[in-house]
């Protein structure tokens, strides 16, 4: 009846997860309390749980990778304790077998669920405001996207108290993942909960690239639209051309396990190698899916913060566009040591290498728009700054990498593990943050602390280089990555800087906490009521703070780049609403539905509960059915209603011709 | 959506990158194709993997000894054969004569049932052989390849009974077509994904 679930699966003998989760689910249900008490539900499921704005879809995004970076925090923190305190004849707090979920708890969850929410969540925000259009192409459809990544993020939470997690580390290789050798749930709760929010992620995909390919304002050309919509237009293709590798190679995977097939075992003829590069043919381009939006929102912030347009803008989108194409090229450098040969380990490596030109050509680029600019040193700029000199330590420890003979020294070495977390903190992490803060004003109409917000900036980047250049250090002198025990107390010392690193950056999470709680108590006197906050250049900023649902009254007619800071330097004569309704988007609770009988369906695969699985997969599948059937997809806002907005707006004192 | 975001297109505008958001029925196609290319990239990860592990019996039937290109031979012609007549549909629907519409779309539904049930035959008689998924990597490779090509068929099957029953309840209307037109796109790639798995498996394989 219930497949392999007992009561066995709770692990009441390892306190650790199961206070952990107690006290996620204490909060969770207080929170629940306080909404009901409160009458909030209405307004939680009309403006939120079915919305299908993608500014509310956007926020939800960044709420999701907020609250799940507090989750691989925690994880990251636990290894950092663990390492500094197992060496020698101490070992530590964490069994090996629990220590080896966390570290794949970690990756899993800080790639999958913090960082593309936050990269997805930012791009839903900005896109359709910066190319002067009211909504993606598919808004339903982006509401089904963020809800199947937030049931994926859901079931791999269930299986800290449900079982346990895959002990593979997050790349899942086998044969380790395959059943004789990881027999229980583990492997499982990794794979369909990857399936579940991978599909969630590839219809992102296709939205952003049909929204941004042919949605755009009159007048704005290819070569007119922001830095940021050409980095996600790049990421998204990315994401159309890569995920479904990732989905085919858990798919072959799921079959081993679940039908005795051979695809990567160990007899019958399985290619484990196979795998491996399946993997990282996803892998490598995810790496960038990840970091040319992070691009995207520097490009955008140096330039706002230094008062000049960007510095050589076809060589930005023409090296966006090169590393696009190049991350498909470059996979095998991520195991050399497989040994493909000399040839082909040679191709490999100088095609990585190539592909830090591009990456140099945009570091220059944002040096040059700093040159001679007026900067303000606000948060969002600070992270910039602070990602330029971080970043191109990382990218030359990867060049380093990428010479295969240095590779067959640090393989696997905690090297790598600084090289990488040297990249996706210094890049992705601070761009997250960076368009964060950035965009913060524009989302809710108040703007963030800047005092604890440039404390916040000062503990990551402190914590980052006291948490990670140790860890170089003793990639070379040999310590491999995801030591449970360490044996030579030589390597202590080095050890505990990390830690010290990793409460430092924790004190940067409890910054950004403060910054948001001390933002929100001070709001009144924090309000944008210009619409424009830091002297933007882009369209978003031509809309008040927050903006209407339908964005803009009358689509801008874009002339230049940088259309919003064109429009304030001519004063361009206001665009008066012409009084004609618009149609929007209706709400849909599709998104959440289907999203509910994914978890469920996902579950009973996971506990091989085969009815469960069938009567939920059907469930979402008539959800899904039920909205394709239907005609009535779009309400009116009146003419009459725009006009009141419009003019309320300009009562706040927005000037006549900023009003779009 | 797009509908409602397109206004008034200046003149010297129309036509080019800078006209503006596209109509309603340019996005849906243009969505829907770039959908198809995930699709076909998913494929492409499952053609990899039968291209690595087509050599590896593991002492079990290989490919000549298991296929019968008779049989293949009549898929192909059903499958390519549904892919005419649903184009004629389309166009059917296009042209708003709701009765041809229905004729073709009937028959593009036999011919892929019978691609399916020849291709169901084609597996029982394997499996009943011995030569199931489970026998050697190349098995494997060759079961998940057509078969998944196979779901996508029965998916069709289905989303065609789902799109004749919307053509019959509510009539050959903007929204209907569109998604008709969607249908057909997603048919006829996977006669290109057919084209690839007759070539590689029974083709080269034989």
């Amino acid at each position: 009846m219930l497949g392999k679930l007992s009561w066995e699966a709770i692990p009441f003998n390892e306190p650790l997860p199961l206070i952990s989760m107690g006290v996620v689910v204490v909060v969770i249900l207080v929170v629940l309390a306080i909404v009901t008490v409160k009458g909030g539900w209405p307004y939680v499921w009309r403006e939120w749980l079915t919305s299908v704005d993608h500014k509310r879809i956007g926020v939800m995004y960044m709420f999701l990778g907020f609250i799940m970076l507090l989750r691989g925090f925690s994880d990251a923190i636990m290894m950092r304790t663990q390492q500094a305190l197992a060496v020698g004849n101490a070992q530590g707090y964490l069994p090996p077998e629990h220590y080896d979920q966390i570290f794949s708890a970690h990756g899993t969850i800080m790639i999958f669920f913090v960082a593309m929410p936050l990269v997805i969540g930012l791009m839903n925000f900005a896109v359709p405001l910066q190319l002067g259009v009211r909504d993606v192409a598919f808004p339903v459809l982006n509401s089904i996207s963020f809800w199947l990544t937030a049931a994926g993020a859901f079931l791999i939470n269930v299986s800290l108290v449900v079982g346990n997690f895959a002990r593979t580390g997050w790349m899942g290789y086998p044969p380790l993942s395959e059943l004789p050798f990881s027999p229980d749930v583990g492997v499982d709760y990794y794979l369909w909960s990857l399936q579940i929010s991978g599909i969630g992620t590839l219809l992102t995909g296709v939205n952003f690239v049909t929204t941004i390919l042919k949605l755009r304002a009159p007048g704005m050309t290819y070569f007119r639209m922001p830095v940021f919509c050409w980095t996600a237009l790049a990421a998204n293709l990315l994401i159309v051309a890569a995920f479904p590798i990732l989905t085919a190679t858990f798919v072959m995977l799921l079959l081993d396990r679940y039908l005795d097939m051979h695809f990567f075992t160990n007899n019958a003829g399985g290619n484990q190698m196979m795998y491996v590069n399946l993997f990282w043919a996803w892998g490598h381009p995810e790496v960038y899916i990840l970091i040319l939006p992070a691009f995207g929102v520097f490009s955008e912030v140096v330039a706002t913060f230094s008062g000049k347009g960007l510095f050589s803008y076809r060589s930005m989108v023409l090296a966006t566009l090169g590393i696009c194409v190049l991350s498909f090229m470059v996979w095998l450098h991520h195991f050399f040591t497989m040994g493909a040969g000399a040839d082909v380990n040679a191709f490999f490596g100088v095609m990585s290498a190539i592909i830090a030109v591009p990456t140099g050509v945009k570091v220059f680029n944002w040096l040059f728009t700093m040159f001679r600019g007026r900067i303000v040193f606000s948060t969002p700029m600070l992270f910039a700054i602070g990602f330029i000199v971080t970043f191109v330590i990382g990218g030359l420890t990867g060049v380093l990498l990428a010479v295969p003979p240095v590779d067959f020294v640090l393989h696997n070495s905690v090297f790598l593990v600084a090289h990488f977390h040297n990249v996706i903190i210094g890049g992705v992490v601070f761009g997250a943050l960076a368009g964060y803060n950035y965009w913060f004003p524009k989302a809710f109409g108040f703007t963030l602390d800047e005092r604890l917000g440039k404390a916040s900036f000062w503990c990551w980047l402190v914590g980052f280089y006291l948490a990670f250049m140790p860890l170089y250090l003793l990639g070379m002198m040999g310590m491999t990555r995801r030591l449970q025990h360490i044996a030579d107390p030589g390597w202590q010392p080095l050890l505990l800087v990390a830690e010290f690193g990793a409460i430092v950056i924790f004190c940067g999470i409890l910054c950004q906490i403060a910054q948001l709680y001390v933002s929100i108590r001070t709001r009144e006197r924090r309000r944008d009521l210009t619409g424009d906050p830091w002297n933007g250049r882009t369209l978003e900023w031509s809309t008040p703070s927050p903006p209407p649902a339908y964005n803009f009254a009358v689509l801008p007619r874009v002339e230049t780049i940088d259309a919003f800071w064109e429009m304030k330097r001519t004063e361009a004569s206001p665009v008066e609403a012409t009084g004609e309704s618009i149609e929007m988007p209706r709400n849909s609770p599709t998104g959440f539905i289907t999203a509910f009988f994914a978890v469920i369906t996902g579950f009973a695969l996971i506990w091989h509960i085969w009815w469960m699985a069938i009567l939920g997969f059907l469930a979402a599948a008539v959800t899904i059915l039920v909205f394709g059937w239907s005609d009535d997809r779009q309400r009116e806002i009146s003419g009459s209603e725009i006009a009141q907005a419009e003019r309320a707006q300009s009562r706040l004192g927005r000037p006549a011709w900023r009003q779009q | 959506m797009a509908a409602a975001i397109t206004g008034a297109v200046p003149a010297e505008l129309a036509g080019g990158q800078g006209a503006g958001p596209a109509p309603t029925r340019i996005v849906v196609a243009y969505g829907f194709w770039i959908f198809i290319i995930s699709d076909i990239v998913m494929f492409s990860g499952l053609f990899a993997a039968y291209a690595v592990l087509s050599g590896n019996t593991a002492g079990g039937p290989t490919g000549p000894e298991l296929f019968n290109l008779r049989n293949v031979f009549i898929e192909t012609l059903c499958l390519l054969l549904s892919s005419y007549t649903c184009g004629l549909g389309a166009l059917s629907a296009e042209w708003r004569r709701p009765g041809r519409f229905l004729i073709f779309a009937a028959l593009t539904f036999v011919l892929g049932a019978a691609f399916l049930a020849i291709e169901f035959s084609e597996f029982a008689r394997m499996v009943s052989e011995g030569a199931g998924p489970s026998r050697s990597a190349f098995l494997s490779a060759f079961f998940t390849l057509v078969g998944m090509h196979g779901t996508h068929v029965t998916i069709g099957l289905l989303w065609l009974i789902y799109v004749v029953a919307q053509v019959v309840a509510k009539g050959l209307r903007p929204a209907v077509l569109r998604r008709l037109l969607c249908f057909s796109l997603f048919w006829h790639a996977l006669d290109i994904i057919w084209i690839g798995v007759m070539t590689l498996v029974y083709l080269m394989g034989d």
